[in-house]
């Protein structure tokens, strides 16, 4: 219950945020459409198992976000130098990489951040591996060091 | 004068960003295959989508505007790399080959 509340309470103030109208009939008008929302997630029983991704969210993760956008930003650097380059300096690479995170959410969040960094990409799941296409060598290894992996396991055990 | 120092701020990332969406294009066309080409889509839906939208968020300050912005890159970041492995993965099962190695002389040939 507490959870359908807070999950009530978070749609009215997004929906508060993003109309910016403060007049009591559109006020009115959002909390009835937030209750509609809250009640139909009840009814699909997704508000209990769908909560867990909130907890990581606003745990541990805002210590690995910085460390990610700098990731991101250093890799979309090298992305671009060999992209401007007239040779070409690429080396696609295909690799399996370990996932030792026990949960799904956790192995999304990995195989995420690994897509979501330019240069690499997750393109399939399996067990505990992910295939990895790299744009060169030094990408895939890079990966296959493990930092990225360490990290994101590190968020799930304190969640 | 900080004033200055914002906008100046704030124009350096919209022109980052607009360098980056150009490099991105650019990769497009230059890279030889499907799975490579994935990789310079990247660079356009995080450094270059980022790097404007942070650069606005600069111009509109503390407003309404600047925390849908926020809510934009918050979307962005979860659903572009999603987007981009569902059409990997989509490639891979329809039987789609990348290529591997040393790609230079292979480029030369099929641009």
């Amino acid at each position: 219950m507490t959870h359908a509340l807070s999950l009530g309470f978070v749609l009215f103030a997004l929906w508060c945020v993003l109309s910016g109208y403060l007049r009591p009939m559109l006020l009115g008008l959002g909390l009835l459409s937030c209750a509609f929302v809250v009640f139909i997630a009840l009814r699909m029983d997704l508000v209990d198992r769908e909560w867990r991704p909130i907890h990581l969210l606003f745990g541990r993760v805002l210590g690995y976000w910085p460390w990610l956008m700098l990731q991101i930003v250093w890799s979309n650097v090298d992305v671009v130098r060999r992209i401007l380059d007239p040779r070409l300096p690429i080396s696609p690479t295909l690799i399996w990489v370990k996932a030792s995170q026990h949960t799904d959410i956790g192995r999304v969040t990995y195989a995420n951040s690994i897509t979501i960094t330019p240069g690499t990409l997750a393109m399939k799941l399996q067990g505990d591996q992910i295939l990895v296409h790299a744009l060169t060598r030094e990408g895939a290894e890079a990966l296959a060091g493990g930092e990225m992996d360490r990290r994101v396991t590190l968020l799930e055990k304190h969640s | 004068m900080i004033e200055l120092i914002w906008n100046a701020l704030s124009w350096t990332l919209l022109l980052t960003g607009g360098f980056c969406l150009l490099v991105g294009g650019i990769g497009l066309l230059r890279l030889p295959d499907f799975f490579t080409r994935v990789h310079a889509a990247g660079v356009t839906d995080t450094m270059g989508a980022g790097a404007i939208l942070v650069g606005l968020m600069l111009q509109a300050g503390l407003t309404q505007a600047s925390i849908k912005l926020v809510l934009i890159i918050l979307f962005m970041l979860f659903t572009s790399p999603t987007a981009s492995h569902a059409l990997a993965q989509a490639a891979l099962h329809g039987g789609l080959k990348p290529r591997l190695g040393e790609q230079r002389e292979d480029s030369r040939s099929n641009t």
